[in-house]
């Protein structure tokens, strides 16, 4: 008890203050909530390896009642696929939850020859089950898809669920292009979504991440 | 006495430092600011929610602390029941009057639940959303349905506020279910962004449906800090 006794005494300074260096868990693992802290909370990342889909199956609940998804540099495994997001009202076991959403898009080719800003009526969705189109990507080794999704109050059980997404693609298999893609709509359920798949309409992501943000 | 150093030192490893376990206030809420470089930029300064309220005002908060402000509104549901307009309207009095000049462009893409019509519109013209130097509250979404499940989510961010030198820029986004009688559902996802038309500081931001009252939902302010 001795050697403990001073082992302890020596984590405070003469004036009784805790030292800093007295922390054993210098990223307090264990603190759950910081009232000083951010309002945008981390809760989940994962990243790509020729991946059929990335799912979100925990976390999803009221604890928060916005939702971001962060995705960086998604990278297709096919030519020109779609990037789609998926929801599911029973934990992940299937997804299929009926939307109806709207799809504008900026481009501009690398060549200057084409640009505009128009509605594409082949990307939106009329009380479709087959998942939602966020924006695409071409296959080359360069491009990518990146972009965020903000998903509102998955839980309630009363009101449907609106989302607004902003993705950057790059998309040149055939001509180079930037495309600045808005997405948004609503799952129209009243029942709780609580997870959520994002893939390719064809072949696999087979790079990139997607982070998982709660927002206080 | 001793058996509270025994709990004490039960508290330390045998190298003397704190444990985790040995923090009794796991959401440490007495910490009430951290260092710039550990803090986050977005920081939740007050929420409210609606419960039949004709209007949900924020009057303090709204102040040079923050570059900028980010109001995000989840499930705001109308009670009127047709053609809900949401809006927002600034203040340079603290909230004892309501009606700052607008500059505003407003567009917004929408789609039938039944597909019989999609597109990018403009609405922009006086007549419409857009406002040239009104001081009527300016709408962020419009032609809103009541039905029970439908409501209005979305965010709207306000610029240096505080400035007395320059205007006020916002900037919103937002998505709603709309109702045609014709047609029945649609999504919208409306697209509003504007200047305050003064050299006054503005510290003060009201929200309210243009008719009838907001039966439901969460407006919460966020200040952000880009230094």
């Amino acid at each position: 008890m001795g050697q403990a006794t001073r082992n302890i005494a020596n984590s405070f300074t003469t004036s009784g203050v805790i030292t800093s260096s007295a922390v054993n868990n210098t990223s307090l693992g264990n603190i759950t909530d910081l009232s000083a802290g951010g309002s945008l909370i981390l809760l989940s990342e994962q990243t790509a390896s020729a991946s059929s889909s990335i799912s979100f199956t925990s976390g999803i609940d009221s604890t928060y009642d916005e939702y971001w998804f962060i995705f960086n540099q998604c990278h297709p495994s096919n030519i020109g696929p779609n990037f789609d997001f998926h929801t599911s009202t029973n934990g992940g076991s299937s997804y299929g939850t009926t939307a109806t959403s709207t799809f504008f898009v900026a481009y501009q080719g690398e060549g200057g020859a084409s640009s505009a800003l128009t509605y594409d009526t082949g990307n939106d969705e009329a009380q479709t089950t087959v998942g939602v189109t966020l924006g695409g990507s071409g296959y080359l080794n360069d491009e990518s898809a990146s972009g965020i999704l903000k998903f509102y109050n998955p839980s309630s059980t009363t009101y449907v669920k609106h989302f607004i997404s902003q993705m950057s693609v790059t998309h040149g298999n055939y001509t180079y292009e930037c495309q600045n893609i808005f997405s948004a709509g609503y799952f129209n359920t009243t029942s709780a979504i609580d997870a959520v798949k994002f893939q390719f309409s064809a072949g696999n992501v087979d790079a990139g991440t997607i982070q998982m943000f709660g927002v206080k | 006495m001793g058996t509270r150093i025994t709990s004490l030192a039960n508290n330390f490893d045998t190298t003397g430092k704190l444990k985790a376990a040995g923090i009794n206030n796991a959401s440490l809420s007495g910490i009430t600011a951290l260092p710039s470089g550990v803090a986050g930029k977005m920081t939740l300064l007050s929420t409210q929610t609606a419960s039949s309220s004709s209007s949900l005002s924020f009057t303090s908060g709204i102040d040079s602390t923050y570059d900028a402000y980010c109001f995000k509104y989840i499930a705001v549901h109308p009670s009127n029941s047709t053609d809900a307009q949401w809006t927002f309207q600034a203040s340079t009095d603290g909230g004892s009057s309501y009606g700052v000049a607008v500059v505003s462009t407003n567009f917004r893409a929408y789609h039938f639940e039944n597909d019989a019509g999609a597109s990018l519109q403009s609405r922009s013209a006086d007549s419409e959303e857009g406002r040239s130097n009104e001081t009527t509250y300016q709408p962020l979404g419009y032609q809103g349905g009541a039905v029970a499940d439908e409501n209005c989510s979305g965010e709207l961010w306000l610029y240096n506020p505080s400035s007395t030198t320059y205007v006020k820029h916002f900037l919103s986004r937002n998505a709603l279910v709309g109702y045609d009688s014709g047609n029945g559902g649609f999504q919208q996802d409306v697209h509003c962004a504007g200047y305050f038309n003064t050299t006054s500081a503005i510290d003060a931001i009201d929200f309210k449906f243009a008719t009838g009252n907001i039966d439901d939902g969460t407006i919460k302010l966020y200040g952000v800090s880009t230094s």
